[in-house]
C-alpha cells in the first residue's frame, strides 16, 4: 500500500510512502495471526488493507479464493458480512448520538439481514454473547466503561455473523484488569463461533497470548513469522530479539539483559537502501544487504524470516 | 536515611457539579533521597493527582488539596506561597509528563523550552544557558544536540520528544523527579531505551524518583518500592521484591494475575477482576475493592485501617480482601 506525497503549488504527486511494502500474509480458518510491530510500521494499513478500507496499490487480497482487490464498494458489499473490523478506541468509533441497539444493528440494517423485530433479537443475543445486560440496548455507547465499550464495538462487528475479524489494538486502551476480561470474551468467541482473527497489537505478551502465528512486522515489512511458540523460543530475526527483550517483565526476580536498540525508526518516505533494521544499528554487515534480494525464507517449518545478510544469524539448522 | 519526601493522610478533590469528589483519599507514604517509588493503579484510581498535588498544578480553581501535609525535605509544600512553589518546580523537583507532544509548546524550539527553567533558576545568561542545554540534550541522548536544540518539538520523534522532556526535568539537577506514566505513549523499544536513561540519570544524580504507571512490568525493573492505589487510597505498600513474591491485598493479587505473560500457557483463560471501579461520586466509605467485588456488609460502611507489617510494608487490612 503505498500514500502519495503531495507538495509544490499545482499539489502534485511529488513521492511516496510505501506504509505496507511487498507483504505475504495468510490466515488460516479458525486461526489467529498476530501482527506486532512499532507505531509507523503498517500494521494498521494492512489491516485496512486486507479489509479493503483501503485500496492496496498492487498485489492481492484474497477472501475465501475470492479476489478482492479490484472490488468497486458495491459489489464488496455483499462480502463485508465475511469480514468486519474492531477499532483500538471504543469512545473514537462508535457514534455517539446512536445508542447502543442502533449501533449493533446498524451492519444489519446495511446489509438488509432480517425484520425490525429479528434485530432487535439479535441484538440481544449479542448484548447477551459479549456479557453486557439486554437493557444496555437502550442506553448510548458514553454511559459505559471503556471495557463495556470495547464490548460493544465486537458484538457491532459480530452483529453480521462474520468469518474473520481484524482486531486493531483492541485492548490497548484498556487497564489491564479489564483487559483480560475483553482479552477471555475474544478467545471464547472464538471457541464457540469458529471466527478467524488478524490480532493487531504492540503488546508483545498479549499477542503470544491469543495467537496461533505471529508475524513481525519492520518499517512496512514482514521481517519474521512463526507458530507463536517458535518465535518466542527461538527468534531469528535481529529485530524480533530486541523486541521480545524489551518487554518489561513483571517479576523483579528476573535479571535480564535488556537489548536496548539505538535510534528511531527510519522515515518510510525515504528508506535506506537494504535492510532498514540494520540500518538502523549500524550493522557489522549493512553493506552486505543493500545489494541482497531481501526476500522472505522458510528456515524452519512455518517459520519465515527475512533473508538478510546483516540482521540473521545462525538460521538454517 | 532520611525521607525526601512525606507525604501525610493527602485528601485532594475536584469541585464539580455533583459536589466535591475527593480523587485522592488519605494518602500517606514516603520516599527516602535517591530512591524509586513506584504508584501503580488503574485509570482513575488518583496516581496523577498525587503527583500534580506535590508540585501543586492541580487545574485550578476546580481542583484542591483538602487534607494533609506534603514535605519536601522538611518543607511544607501545602499551602505554599505560588513564588516559593516557582522556586520548587523545576529547580527542587523535575516532572516528565505522559504525553510530551502536549506537555511541550509546539511552537517553540525546544532549546528555548529548556533555557526556560535555566534561567529561571540559575544565574545564567542566555549564551551560558543554551551551552548548558546542548549538554543535557546530549547527556540524554539526542544525536547531534547543536542542530537539534533549534528544532520544533514536531520534528522530533516520540522518543527523541521524551528525551526532551526528561533534560527539561534534569536541567536544575532536581533532587526529585517526579515521572506521570513517561512510557506510556512510546513503543516498546523506545521505552527501553527511555527507562534505561532514566536509571542512569538517577544513578549519576543521585536523585529520588516518584514514577507513576499502569504496567506492571515496568514498576518490577525500575522501583526499589511500590504504593498499589486503588479508588483513590493505598491498598498496599511494599518494596518490590515483597509485593511480586508475596501480595497481600485482594486487588494487588488480581492485578498480578491477570497481566498475560509469556510464560503463560498460550490461549489460556486469564485472570480477570470482576466488575468495575465504581464511578466517583459513588465510592462507598468503606473497602472500596469490596463494593467492586459488589459485596454488601460490614466492609462497606467502616473504612478498614492500615497496618505496618514491618519492612516499610503497609495493608489496607480489610477483613474480606487481605
Amino acid at each position: 500500500m503505498h500514500f502519495p506525497v503531495r507538495g509544490g503549488i499545482l499539489y502534485r504527486q511529488t513521492g511516496s510512502v510505501k506504509a505496507v511494502d511487498g507483504v505475504d500474509l495468510s490466515i488460516r480458518h479458525g486461526e489467529t495471526l498476530g501482527l506486532v510491530g512499532e507505531s509507523g510500521c503498517g500494521k494498521s494499513t494492512l489491516g485496512k488493507c486486507i479489509v479493503r478500507l483501503l485500496k492496496p496499490t498492487a498485489g492481492k487480497v484474497l477472501f475465501k479464493g475470492t479476489d478482492l482487490t479490484d472490488m468497486s464498494q458495491s459489489s464488496l458489499r455483499p462480502y463485508r458480512q465475511d469480514f468486519q473490523m474492531v477499532f483500538q478506541d471504543p469512545a473514537e468509533s462508535l457514534d455517539a448520538r446512536m445508542s447502543v441497539g442502533e449501533l449493533i444493528s446498524e451492519p444489519m440494517v446495511i446489509q438488509k439481514i432480517g425484520t425490525r423485530g429479528d434485530r432487535v433479537r439479535r441484538v440481544e443475543e449479542l448484548l447477551d454473547l459479549v456479557g453486557l445486560p439486554k437493557k444496555a440496548a437502550q442506553k448510548f455507547s458514553f454511559e459505559f466503561s471503556g471495557g463495556q465499550r470495547q464490548r460493544i464495538g465486537i458484538a457491532r462487528a459480530l452483529a453480521v455473523s462474520p468469518d474473520l475479524l481484524v482486531l486493531d489494538e483492541p485492548v490497548s486502551a484498556l487497564d489491564v484488569s479489564v483487559q483480560s476480561q475483553v482479552l477471555n470474551l475474544l478467545m471464547d468467541l472464538q471457541n464457540e463461533l469458529g471466527l478467524s482473527y488478524l490480532f493487531i497489537a504492540h503488546d508483545l505478551a498479549v499477542v503470544k497470548h491469543v495467537s496461533d502465528v505471529i508475524a513481525v512486522m519492520y518499517l512496512g515489512k514482514i521481517v519474521e513469522i512463526a507458530p507463536a511458540e517458535e518465535l518466542y523460543a527461538n527468534p531469528l530475526h535481529a529485530y524480533t530479539k530486541a523486541l521480545i527483550s524489551a518487554i518489561p517483565v513483571p517479576d523483579p526476580s528476573v535479571d535480564r539483559k535488556r537489548i536496548v536498540i539505538p535510534g528511531d525508526v527510519p522515515s518510510p518516505i525515504d528508506p535506506p537502501p537494504g535492510c532498514a533494521f540494520g540500518h538502523r544499528v549500524n550493522a557489522k554487515n549493512y553493506q552486505a544487504s543493500v545489494d541482497a534480494p531481501l526476500g522472505l525464507k522458510e528456515v524452519a517449518d512455518g517459520h519465515w524470516v527475512l533473508d538478510c545478510p546483516c540482521c540473521v544469524s545462525g538460521q538454517g539448522q | 536515611m532520611s525521607n525526601l519526601l512525606e507525604i501525610e493522610n493527602l485528601e485532594a478533590g475536584f469541585d464539580t457539579e455533583h459536589g466535591l469528589v475527593k480523587a485522592v483519599d488519605g494518602l500517606s507514604f514516603e520516599l527516602e533521597k535517591g530512591r524509586t517509588l513506584g504508584i501503580v493503579g488503574e485509570s482513575g484510581c488518583g496516581k496523577t493527582v498525587t503527583a500534580m498535588s506535590i508540585v501543586d498544578l492541580l487545574p485550578k480553581p476546580a481542583g484542591k488539596i483538602l487534607e494533609g501535609s506534603i514535605r519536601l525535605m522538611g518543607r511544607e509544600l501545602r499551602g505554599a506561597e505560588p513564588e516559593v512553589m516557582y522556586d520548587v518546580r523545576g529547580n527542587d523537583v523535575g516532572v516528565v509528563f505522559q504525553e510530551p507532544m502536549a506537555a511541550l509548546n509546539p511552537v517553540q524550539r525546544v532549546g528555548r523550552q529548556i533555557i526556560e527553567s535555566l534561567l529561571l533558576h540559575r544565574d545564567l545568561t542566555k549564551a551560558e544557558a543554551l551551552c548548558k542545554a546542548v549538554e543535557l540534550l546530549d547527556a540524554v541522548g539526542i544525536p547531534s544536540p547543536d542542530r537539534r536544540i533549534s528544532d520544533y518539538p514536531h520534528q522530533l520523534s516520540g522518543g527523541m520528544r521524551q528525551r526532551v522532556m526528561i533534560a527539561i526535568a534534569l536541567c536544575c539537577d532536581p533532587d526529585l523527579l517526579i515521572a506521570d506514566e513517561p512510557t506510556t505513549a512510546l513503543d516498546v523499544t523506545v521505552q527501553a531505551q527511555i527507562l534505561e536513561l532514566m536509571s542512569e540519570m538517577q544513578k549519576e544524580r543521585g536523585m529520588a524518583t516518584l514514577l507513576i504507571t499502569h504496567d506492571l512490568g515496568v514498576i518490577a525493573e525500575q522501583c526499589d518500592e511500590v504504593v498499589v492505589m486503588y479508588a483513590g487510597r493505598i491498598v498496599e505498600r511494599a518494596s518490590v521484591k515483597d509485593l511480586f513474591a508475596e501480595p497481600k491485598h485482594a486487588y494487588t493479587k488480581g492485578l498480578l494475575s491477570s497481566i498475560p505473560r509469556l510464560t503463560n500457557e498460550r490461549k489460556s483463560k486469564l485472570r480477570t477482576i470482576s466488575g468495575q471501579v465504581a464511578s466517583i461520586q459513588d465510592f462507598v466509605a468503606g473497602c472500596r475493592f469490596c463494593q467492586r467485588m459488589g459485596r454488601t456488609g460490614d466492609t462497606l460502611i467502616k473504612r478498614p485501617a492500615y497496618e505496618d507489617l514491618g519492612g516499610g510494608r503497609f495493608l489496607e487490612t480489610c477483613p474480606e480482601c487481605t
